[in-house]
């Protein structure tokens, strides 16, 4: 809060502090998908994803050796091994199931029969007796071992390999790019008629423009389901690419419109003074200096009909070839609820190629939403 | 790989058959009525009035086919029976009226209406007045914007994680039973908890779009002429002062688009509810029982197309403020 009267640090620290806390709060739940999405089933069924990062406890027993393991040592017989496996380490140990945990490592435990038994910290026991042991199963040791955080990259590599998302991931692509450019295209033409040209009906139209920007997309769902079927088209890709043009056509035109409206009159008049046809005026000088507002759309266009799940479910279908990411997830999160470690890593997927254009094109996404704050999604 | 080259033809065709249409039918009027000779002025005055609809030809067709048209058509569905086929007058709508369901759903999409809006404008002010002034401002705001690119879809899976319940006493991995058990609460299960529920899945749009107001907020508070705030610095105004007394009544235009906008989005709110909830206990809401009543079972086109009508009817003020707002701009 600089140029403030009497600039209190107080202040500053705790509009810094409350910042901070904002963009934890709005963070954190991505930040978990993307940790889950690196563990493994039973790490994600067992625990929380913020405790990924600590030791993972667990508790459980060893068997001893039996009597026939026993070695002679010193008039004693002893039994010798080890309760850990790799990489786990010990917290404690017992040697009942009413106190699992009653002995630290390094203890030594007295069991009935004169028997002795110790624990080291790395995991070593040995069992003492002074006469022969005379057991048919070990004795139980139970131990509570911590195994160090461990994040994985599998679920990667088989969300992508074996469980059909590589597919959605075609599909969704195959959707989203040509449902991207085509508007573009259309929406520069219109948009330079409506911004540039004179003509009767001109205000009618883009008002027009203004108010299907708002028209809900469920009032044409089955208009155009029913259009689609009678003209032949079907549930398919030509279908899904048409539906969202037609979709993304007003927000296209009107972002466009305003900023053409807003290019430089005398550059436009001084070119059609020296004779440039209107194609010509349109393609060497609006399309390049509109570049901008185009990219701004193109983002709008991509992020939208990416993560569209309902223009997908109704005009491309529901097969397993035709299923985009999200009708992917959508089934997931459906059928197998179970399986945490699949969703949590189709859904980064899913979300990951987004937020790369979000991060790497964020310029021109503000500038779109400032000149477009009309426009609902 | 056959998809890849569909795809590619696609772009191809596409982008050709625009480039040609627009091309070409401009040279052919050219030919037509040549702007030289004996005539120039007469036709170049004849192709001036053509032009404009050769340019706009393919939006029309576009915007007529796909969103005039199925406006029409819906509310004549609408006055039929499932199959289209016999003309049944207002009954759908009396039918919705009287529907459980249906209530249900305008009820809940009532309230959405009055929390979604009201808190992302809320947090998205606050985040927007926060971050201005800080060294690291634009991370901040980079990154409560980023659910904005985040699929409604994902967002469900995201709060899944958040939500999820465990019997009381076990290791909670849902992040709010975590959070309410180390408290010493009772973990619950929150998306079946009526009416709570209906919040927890509100949040979730909240948590989207709040970096939405927060963007074009914070755009209109750097507007604000700064002798303004200067004035009131030294008229002894508190910050707390500055705030709501000058800096949000200059804004209050802005606010109103993006409550606006938001209230639109909340209108036809579908992914959120369909991939969490689905609707059931107690947590319908207006597009997710239409696509219910096009979808489930036998499919009745007549009551899906009202539904669709009456979601139509409710951004309808919404959409005349935006045209009169649009043309008082133009002018």
């Amino acid at each position: 809060m600089e140029g403030m009267a009497g600039q209190k640090s107080g202040l500053v620290w705790t509009v810094n502090i409350a910042a901070f806390l904002l963009v934890l709060l709005w963070t954190i739940p991505t930040l978990g998908l993307l940790v889950s999405s690196f563990r493994d089933r039973d790490q994600i069924l067992s625990s929380g994803w913020w405790q990924s990062f600590s030791a993972q406890e667990a508790t459980g027993f060893v068997r001893t050796g039996t009597g026939d393991d026993a070695v002679q040592q010193d008039g004693q017989y002893v039994i010798e091994g080890n309760v850990l496996a790799e990489g786990q380490s010990l917290i404690a140990w017992g040697t009942g199931a009413r106190e699992p945990a009653a002995f630290q490592p390094g203890d030594t435990a007295e069991i009935g029969d004169g028997w002795q038994v110790a624990v080291a910290e790395d995991g070593r026991y040995r069992m003492t007796s002074d006469a022969p042991f005379e057991m048919r199963r070990g004795e139980r040791i139970f131990v509570t071992t911590g195994a160090p955080a461990r994040l994985t990259t599998e679920n990667y590599s088989r969300v992508l390999n074996a469980e059909g998302l590589g597919r959605a991931f075609m599909n969704t692509l195959t959707v989203t790019i040509p449902a991207t450019v085509i508007p573009i295209l259309i929406a520069a033409f219109a948009a330079y008629a409506l911004a540039w040209m004179e003509f009767p009906g001109r205000a009618l139209l883009t008002a027009a423009v203004v108010g299907l920007l708002v028209v809900p997309l469920q009032v044409a769902l089955i208009p155009l389901l029913r259009l689609h079927n009678e003209l032949g088209i079907g549930k398919g890709y030509l279908g899904i690419w048409l539906a969202h043009t037609g979709f993304g056509l007003p927000l296209a035109i009107y972002l466009l419109r305003n900023y053409m409206v807003g290019l430089p009159r005398e550059v436009i008049e001084s070119a059609r003074v020296d004779g440039a046809t209107e194609f010509q005026i349109f393609r060497k000088i609006i399309l390049p200096l509109s570049f901008p507002a185009l990219a701004s759309f193109a983002i709008f266009q991509f992020l939208w009909v990416w993560n569209d799940l309902l223009v997908a479910t109704v005009f491309l279908g529901n097969t397993k070839e035709q299923l985009v990411m999200t009708g992917v997830l959508r089934e997931l999160m459906g059928s197998k609820g179970g399986e945490w470690e699949i969703l949590a890593t189709s859904a980064f997927i899913s979300i990951a190629v987004p937020l790369l254009v979000f991060f790497a094109m964020q310029k021109y996404l503000v500038r779109g939403l400032l000149a477009g704050s009309v426009k609902g999604g | 790989m056959e998809l890849f080259w569909l795809a590619v033809s696609t772009i191809l065709i596409g982008v050709f058959g625009c480039v040609a249409w627009f091309w070409g039918s401009n040279l052919i009027l050219d030919r037509i009525y040549p702007p030289r000779g004996p005539n120039a002025g007469d036709n170049i005055r004849k192709a001036s009035q053509i032009r404009p609809w050769l340019f706009l030809g393919p939006a029309i067709l576009f915007l007529g086919v796909y969103l005039v048209y199925p406006i029409f058509d819906s509310l004549w569905r609408s006055l039929h029976n499932a199959g289209g086929t016999e003309f049944v007058g207002p009954s759908n709508y009396a039918w919705l009226m009287g529907d459980g369901k249906f209530r249900e759903s305008m009820r809940n999409n009532l309230v959405w209406l009055l929390v979604v809006p009201a808190l992302s404008t809320l947090f998205g002010l606050i985040a927007a007045q926060l971050t201005d002034r800080l060294k690291w401002g634009n991370i901040g705001k980079s990154l409560i914007f980023m659910p904005m690119a985040i699929s409604f879809v994902g967002a469900g899976v995201i709060w899944k994680f958040i939500y999820e319940y465990r019997e009381p006493g076990e290791n909670q991995i849902g992040l709010l039973n975590a959070l309410v058990q180390t408290l010493g609460g009772d973990p619950q299960l929150w998306l079946t908890l009526i009416p709570w529920n209906n919040f927890f899945l509100m949040i979730v749009l909240v948590w989207i779009q709040t970096g939405f107001a927060m963007v074009i907020l914070s755009a209109a508070l750097r507007g604000i002429p700064e002798e303004t705030i200067e004035a009131a610095i030294l008229d002894g105004a508190s910050p707390w002062q500055v705030f709501f007394r000058i800096k949000v009544p200059q804004i209050m235009g802005t606010i109103a688009v993006v409550w606006t906008t938001i209230t639109i989005v909340v209108l036809k709110v579908f992914d959120i509810v369909f991939v969490m909830t689905n609707g059931q206990w107690g947590t319908q809401v207006l597009a997710n029982l239409m696509y219910d009543w096009m979808f489930r079972g036998t499919p009745d086109y007549g009551r899906g197309s009202a539904i669709a009508i009456i979601l139509m009817l409710l951004v309808t003020p919404i959409m005349i403020w935006n045209i009169v707002n649009a043309r008082r701009e133009v002018r």
